[in-house]
């Protein structure tokens, strides 16, 4: 709420300045005060609330603390440490694994579906794009424990349907599954989501495009291909970045599926569990703060990297 | 320090929450070890006085009832904190943070080592918790007291014992609960073989089990002594026979490896996939509720033994309820933690209600608790026979006060080898290294 309030704030102290110098070009010192007041509460909010606690734990994870003897400065470190943890490398190594295969499939997926919904060809397209979009709004706790239930050794729906055959079963929680079990967890509960934003960036392109290239004589495909696609870029840049940060921050299904396949999973999963139990396992907050710095930093360097090669890209073309 | 303080002045944003954080550890009060006398009992009392409680035992307000219409001075505010795995990670924040620390928290044993260590508990022994040693059966007493002093008054336990199911057991020409390990391995190529099913499931997830299975053997793989040094013996040669053990009949296909508490595990139990579970006084009532389905074929019996005619067997869980030591009355606070699990009415409620298995002697002999019969084991008294296992625990077991990572450590070893069916005394041997390791690095001296 008070997020929400302190935007609503500054969108009012925003338009204020606009309005204010309609007549003279200059900006009076009142004006200055005025913009300043307005927009200290959300300045305070965003310190509070978001730069603090980083500070914080950038603060902490500058310290090494020990059950015995307590805490003490100790620099770098941390990172040190954690760049040479076998933990940390193997749970980098198995997100990005997921990051290559998961999200190519599922924002292809996407496209797909959007693509289809958009042609106006499919009946019953509403409900089509309701069904699809519906796994997004089951919480991603509920859809992991679900899955669970499906994914089951011995009772669970996939494996009696394998028997019912005549098959044997995979398992699909052993560890050289677990994370394909995962990856189509997260497809399941994303394809709907990305499709919504990609169906949205489509309806956006004006029709006449369209039907001055089905006067020139293209096809279906021709126009997804040429005009739609190149049309909904930046739309699919940004389901690109928020894949791949949702990638990296692999959390919820690992930690839930633990209590299902505990020996699978493990505690160093993705780099994010291995945060946590560090922490509150382990006890080693300090440790834990400079594994999720090392984490965002990733994160930050293979965004930007995404984001520039494909403007760049837009650019050439 | 000064790295410290300068980091701090950097810091601005931040000042106020560090502090916090940074001034805690050294907040424990170790009061005077002098008895506390009579008079000072009653005028605590009767001094209108509100204590917090933390606990994740269901419906503990009805013994709290007992208390507060004992000492109507008193008012206590019970925060159910569902669970080990939210209870001890808010303990610690409230300890670091130094405030809104409860008076008194439930606390299984295994951890009170790890809240000694920080200084956290209060000694009971000047509050006259030292006289109740002999009300307490012995083993369960030395898990809450050690030469320096009390730390909780023993609530419930877990001494543990072979439940089995009666009619696959006779199925595969067996009768009764094997009485040796030797003749559970037989009698598990007999079930195997026979009905099909395993005789039990070894869960690689569940270290406590495995733990209990040591401690049943006489192993002592932890030492602490209070201070700075552990002492760490995992890979004895006595736990190597356990694992060897295990090993052999994972090997034979003879014992199910699935994690256990799961959904699959409690289908696994209604639908005759296991033909046994080892595990503690309190499973019982646990399978009754989960494995309804298979009511009237259960049966207890004796934890299979190492040397023929030996009678001895090991304990998994339990807990306590500790006074902490930033209270601000603490007798008051060790009243409460006395009365929940020292009153007569209150243990037989814990008993009877919400099933905690007493670890008083009373409770342990009161007919209204022993004389029951169930109807999901055929009848059989199995308080009775739990009562009489609980005598037989190996007597001395002592915890490390950092089980919380030799627990996540488990999984990764020697648990992840018994999933995966791999090699266990290599486990095993990692196991105990990293915990080794763990120690040095948090700065304790390893024996």
């Amino acid at each position: 709420m008070t997020v929400l309030s302190a935007r609503a704030h500054s969108a009012r102290a925003s338009g204020a300045s606009a309005r204010g110098p309609r007549g003279s070009r200059h900006i009076t010192g009142a004006q200055t005060r005025a913009a300043w007041v307005l927009t200290a509460p959300f300045l305070v909010v965003f310190a509070a609330m978001f730069l603090a606690p980083l500070a914080y734990s950038a603060y902490l994870s500058l310290f090494t603390s020990q059950l015995v003897g307590g805490e003490e400065f100790s620099g770098l470190a941390n990172y040190v440490r954690a760049l040479q943890d076998p933990s940390f490398w193997s749970g980098l190594g198995r997100v990005a694994l997921f990051l290559f295969i998961q999200v190519p499939i599922m924002l292809v997926a996407s496209i797909c579906f959007a693509l289809a919904l958009d042609s106006k060809r499919v009946k019953g397209g509403r409900v089509a794009r309701l069904l699809i979009f519906i796994p997004y709004a089951v919480p991603s706790v509920v859809a992991t424990l679900m899955w669970g239930y499906l994914y089951g050794t011995d009772f669970g729906l996939i494996t009696q349907i394998f028997h019912a055959v005549g098959l044997p079963a995979p398992d699909l929680l052993s560890p050289q599954n677990i994370l394909g079990s995962t990856m189509n967890i997260v497809c399941w509960e994303f394809i709907g989501y990305n499709m919504i934003i990609l169906y949205a960036a489509l309806r956006s392109v004006p029709d006449d495009v369209y039907e001055a290239a089905e006067i020139d004589g293209a096809g279906q495909i021709r126009i997804a291909w040429s005009i739609k696609l190149p049309a909904i870029r930046q739309a699919i840049l940004l389901t690109i970045i928020f894949s791949i940060i949702g990638s990296f921050q692999l959390f919820n299904e690992p930690n839930l599926l633990y209590n299902i396949a505990p020996n699978a999973v493990g505690t160093d999963f993705t780099p994010n569990l291995y945060a946590y139990n560090l922490a509150f396992k382990n006890q080693d907050i300090n440790y834990a703060a400079a594994i999720a710095f090392l984490l965002g930093i990733v994160i930050m360097i293979v965004s930007f990297v995404v984001q520039t090669a494909i403007n760049r890209r837009e650019r050439q073309s | 320090m000064k790295f410290r303080k300068t980091a701090l002045a950097l810091a601005s944003g931040a000042t106020v929450l560090a502090l916090l954080s940074g001034c805690a550890g050294t907040s424990a009060t170790t009061d005077s070890t002098k008895p506390v006398t009579q008079a000072e009992i009653d005028k605590a009392m009767n001094t209108p006085t509100t204590l917090t409680f933390w606990t994740w035992v269901p419906d503990i307000q009805n013994e709290v009832n007992l208390f507060e219409k004992k000492y109507p001075k008193i008012k206590v505010k019970v925060v159910n904190t569902t669970g080990g795995a939210q209870h001890y990670p808010k303990l610690r924040a409230a300890l670091k943070a130094g405030k809104g620390v409860p008076d008194v928290a439930q606390m299984e044993y295994d951890y009170i080592p790890s809240f000694t260590q920080t200084k956290s508990l209060l000694n009971l022994e000047p509050y006259g918790a030292g006289k109740l040693k002999s009300e307490y059966v012995d083993w369960v007493w030395n898990q809450v007291a050690n030469s320096s002093g009390v730390w909780g008054i023993p609530q419930d336990s877990g001494p543990l014992g072979t439940l089995y199911r009666d009619d696959i057991f006779t199925q595969a020409g067996l009768h009764g609960s094997p009485a040796t390990w030797d003749d559970f391995a037989k009698a598990a190529a007999e079930v195997k073989s026979k009905t099909g099913a395993y005789i039990t499931d070894l869960p690689g997830n569940d270290m406590f089990q495995m733990i209990s299975f040591f401690w049943q053997a006489g192993a002592k793989p932890f030492s602490y002594d209070g201070k700075k040094t552990v002492g760490v013996d995992l890979d004895s040669a006595t736990d190597q026979k356990v694992v060897a053990y295990w090993q052999d009949l994972i090997d034979k296909n003879l014992v199910a490896t699935d994690p256990d508490f799961t959904d699959a595990y409690y289908q696994g139990l209604a639908q005759n996939k296991y033909a046994s579970w080892l595990v503690a006084a309190w499973g019982p009532v646990f399978l009754q509720g989960t494995v309804k389905s298979t009511s009237g074929k259960w049966r207890a019996g004796n934890i299979p033994q190492w040397t023929a005619g030996a009678n001895v067997s090991g304990n998994w869980g339990g807990s306590s309820d500790a006074v902490m030591a930033a209270t601000k009355n603490p007798i008051a606070a060790y009243e409460l933690a006395k009365f929940i699990n020292n009153d007569e009415s209150s243990t037989l409620m814990l008993a009877n209600k919400q099933f905690l298995f007493p670890t008083t002697k009373a409770t342990l002999s009161d007919p209204a608790f022993v004389d029951q019969k169930s109807e999901f084991y055929g009848g059989q008294q199995v308080n009775k026979f739990f009562a009489g296992v609980s005598n037989t625990v190996d007597k001395k077991f002592e915890w490390l006060p950092y089980m919380d990572y030799v627990n996540s450590s488990y999984t990764s070893t020697l648990g992840k080898a018994i999933a995966n069916h791999g090699d266990l005394k290599a486990a095993l041997a990692a196991w105990q290294q990293q915990v080794v390791n763990y120690g040095k690095q948090q700065g304790f001296t390893v024996k």
